[in-house]
């Protein structure tokens, strides 16, 4: 066996949005229809996009790579050939090894059926055989914490309960190849840390991962390797350092090229006397964020968000979020929106990003990161991205409990 | 094709599980699961016993207790035909969690409803024996054909499943038509009516690959005789017939399953 785990030679896949036959009473009268009229050729291009164009990369054995990129980069599509659920239009995908792809913790879960009967439904799905699954079974119920649920129906499961014993299994796949999606970062911190844990566990144990993630940190942390996506075509393979450089360097770009109906024209950041950068924690920033729209746009959402220095995402609101209704801008108008935020961090350096989003079509419409950077300075030593305002109320030797036996 | 045989192998674990998680879940209510089974069977056979008695009026003749184990001994096999097309046309869209995330031969989501289905048979099985025992059937060398006329009728299900199952997939109206052939299968399949009554014109009764099978059961439960050969022989042919077909079918459109669910 060669020590390539897992190679994409020249990878292409086409899609095709709009009007598709989903049933034999359209189809029919469209086929009848096709045979008296001319084939429209260029309509039909119209309709074809690709999804992923000349993707060529290689993992070894043992190694832990990342693929990023912003929404509709094709890293979905990717890992969905990867995994094997799509076919490539063009071009080859070769898996040396068993491959395990955690895709959606819990997929596959029945309901009706208890926590241990779903350990054997998912495990099977995952790939385990029925033995494999007996022998560790005990290790998963531990693992999950779920030991006096385990016969309950899964229905009467709350969500993180759930996602707990999804992952318990899945983390006892012991693939030699990994595919992680997105989705394992969602859940509690705990949740996400015991994840990353067990990433790091198998990555040890010699295995192949491949993740795909917004989460650059995780990414940074774990995988070697990187190759960062843009509307389905590879703009650079390397080091998960001066990939994930390059990612953020394309996102600060004003623009790039392409057209925007509505923009982000300028974001500043204020105290009470003006505008300002250094903040104390625990005060105020004022926040103006200003829109200009070049054509009519409907329905749009101001997301503002914050992260630190290694572009971690720490905090997160929209106006939508902040109880205000989608508003609709026509050619030429500006538009202001004023946060308020009030920065409870701990000493350091903090990005300010912005994005015009429309939620009921997903589409964002520009996105500023950094679009202003402030700097928090804290007089307290606190350390950790937050600033909870500690106070020490009480601190003394008690009494030994000996002397104290009947003190109850 | 042999590779795809081989993978399917692999994942047979799978298919005793999701065949297990649908009996179990199907189940679960109990009265409602035994239901499934019994009541389906029971009203077939209580129409068949209608139909029957007019059948006797309408000659002028008693109604024979053979005419009622005849069609006792048809309906069985005619419900898990129509439970087991009806479960696999719905297979893959119940499951399109499944199918869209994660790998695997998803011909084990028809296999494992008709899987479901034989175990309803053999749940229906248990009573039908009861009332064979009660009527007084005969025991004879001619049961030994039962388990090569049911196989029959699980590679025929297993054909038409797995067309059903991904037709309905890219057509959504595919089901409401397999609701309607399967509603109406039964006045073209000799499960109410013998194709004997037809004289000579039975023969195009018997073009339905599914009459020579149940007038097979019919014929070695029921009249202790063997089933017609030559007619069996052409419904087992039909039957692997369309189980290839099927089978190649389904893994031809499988590759665009995830994208068209």
């Amino acid at each position: 066996m060669s020590d390539v785990a897992l190679r994409m030679e020249r990878v292409y896949k086409k899609f095709r949005k709009g009007e598709v036959y989903n049933s034999l009473r359209d189809l029919v009268p469209a086929l009848t229809g096709k045979m008296f009229r001319q084939p429209e050729l260029s309509e039909n291009d119209n309709r074809e996009f690709w999804a992923l164009q000349d993707l060529s990369f290689e993992v070894k054995h043992g190694e832990a790579f990342a693929i990023i990129g912003h929404n509709g980069a094709g890293k979905s599509t990717a890992l969905k050939i990867l995994s094997r659920i799509m076919q490539p239009t063009k071009g080859r995908m070769v898996v040396n090894g068993r491959l395990s792809a955690l895709i959606e913790v819990g997929a596959g879960f029945h309901q009706d059926l208890t926590g241990r009967e779903n350990i054997f439904l998912y495990g099977t799905i995952l790939g385990m055989t029925k033995s494999e699954i007996e022998s560790k079974l005990d290790q998963i119920i531990a693992f999950s914490g779920l030991e006096e649920f385990i016969d309950t129906p899964v229905k009467r499961y709350s969500s993180g309960m759930f996602a707990r014993l999804g992952f318990s299994v899945a983390a006892h796949v012991d693939p030699e190849v990994l595919i992680v999606d997105e989705v394992l970062s969602v859940g509690d911190y705990v949740f996400q840390q015991s994840c990353m844990e067990r990433m790091r566990g198998v990555i040890n144990r010699g295995a192949t991962v491949l993740f795909v993630s917004h989460n650059l940190k995780a990414v940074t942390e774990l995988c070697q390797r990187a190759i960062l996506l843009q509307h389905g075509k590879t703009v650079t393979i390397g080091s998960t350092d001066s990939v994930v450089r390059r990612y953020l360097s394309d996102a600060a770009k004003p623009a790039d090229g392409a057209y925007k109906p509505v923009y982000i024209s300028q974001v500043t950041v204020r105290d009470r006397h003006g505008e300002q950068a250094t903040f104390e924690s625990g005060e105020t920033a004022t926040v103006d964020v200003e829109l200009t729209a070049r054509a009519a746009v409907e329905k749009l959402a101001i997301v503002l968000w914050l992260t630190d220095q290694s572009q971690y995402l720490i905090f997160d609101t929209s106006t939508e979020r902040l109880g205000h209704r989608p508003f609709s801008l026509r050619a030429g108008e500006s538009y202001r929106c004023t946060f308020e935020l009030k920065l409870n961090t701990a000493h350091g350096a903090f990005h300010l990003g912005a994005a015009i989003y429309r939620y009921d079509i997903q589409r964002e419409y520009d996105s500023k990161l950094p679009a202003a950077t402030v700097f928090v300075g804290a007089t307290m030593a606190v350390r950790g991205a937050v600033n909870c305002f500690p106070r020490l109320v009480a601190a003394e030797t008690l009494a030994s409990a000996s002397t104290h036996e009947c003190g109850v | 094709m042999k590779k795809q045989l081989k993978e399917l192998y692999k994942y047979r674990e799978l298919l005793y599980m999701i065949a297990y998680r649908d009996i179990k879940v199907r189940y679960i209510q109990s009265i409602m699961g035994f239901m499934w089974a019994i009541l389906m069977p029971v009203l077939i056979v209580l129409s068949g016993v209608v139909v029957r008695y007019a059948y006797a009026l309408a000659a002028h003749q008693p109604l024979k207790t053979v005419d009622i184990t005849s069609v006792a001994v048809k309906s069985l096999p005619w419900a898990f035909l129509v439970s087991s097309i009806r479960f696999a046309c719905l297979s893959l869209i119940n499951n399109k969690e499944l199918v869209t995330k994660i790998y695997f031969p998803k011909e084990i989501f028809p296999m494992a409803a008709i899987m479901a289905s034989l175990f309803d048979l053999f749940v229906a099985s248990g009573a039908l024996m009861v009332f064979l025992l009660i009527v007084r059937t005969g025991w004879g060398p001619h049961l030994a054909w039962i388990p090569v006329l049911l196989l029959t009728m699980v590679v025929l299900a297993t054909g038409i499943g797995m067309i059903v199952s991904a037709a309905s997939l890219f057509f959504r109206d595919v089901k409401f038509i397999v609701e309607v052939l399967l509603t109406f299968g039964i006045f073209f399949t000799p499960v109410f009516y013998d194709v004997s009554m037809f004289g000579d014109k039975g023969k195009w009764l018997l073009l339905n690959p599914v009459s020579p099978i149940l007038d097979g059961f019919s014929a070695c439960i029921a009249y202790q005789q063997s089933p017609d050969l030559a007619w069996f022989g052409y419904s087992v042919g039909f039957a692997l017939a369309l189980l290839l077909g099927g089978y190649m079918f389904f893994k031809h459109l499988e590759p665009a399953f995830a994208e068209s669910i």
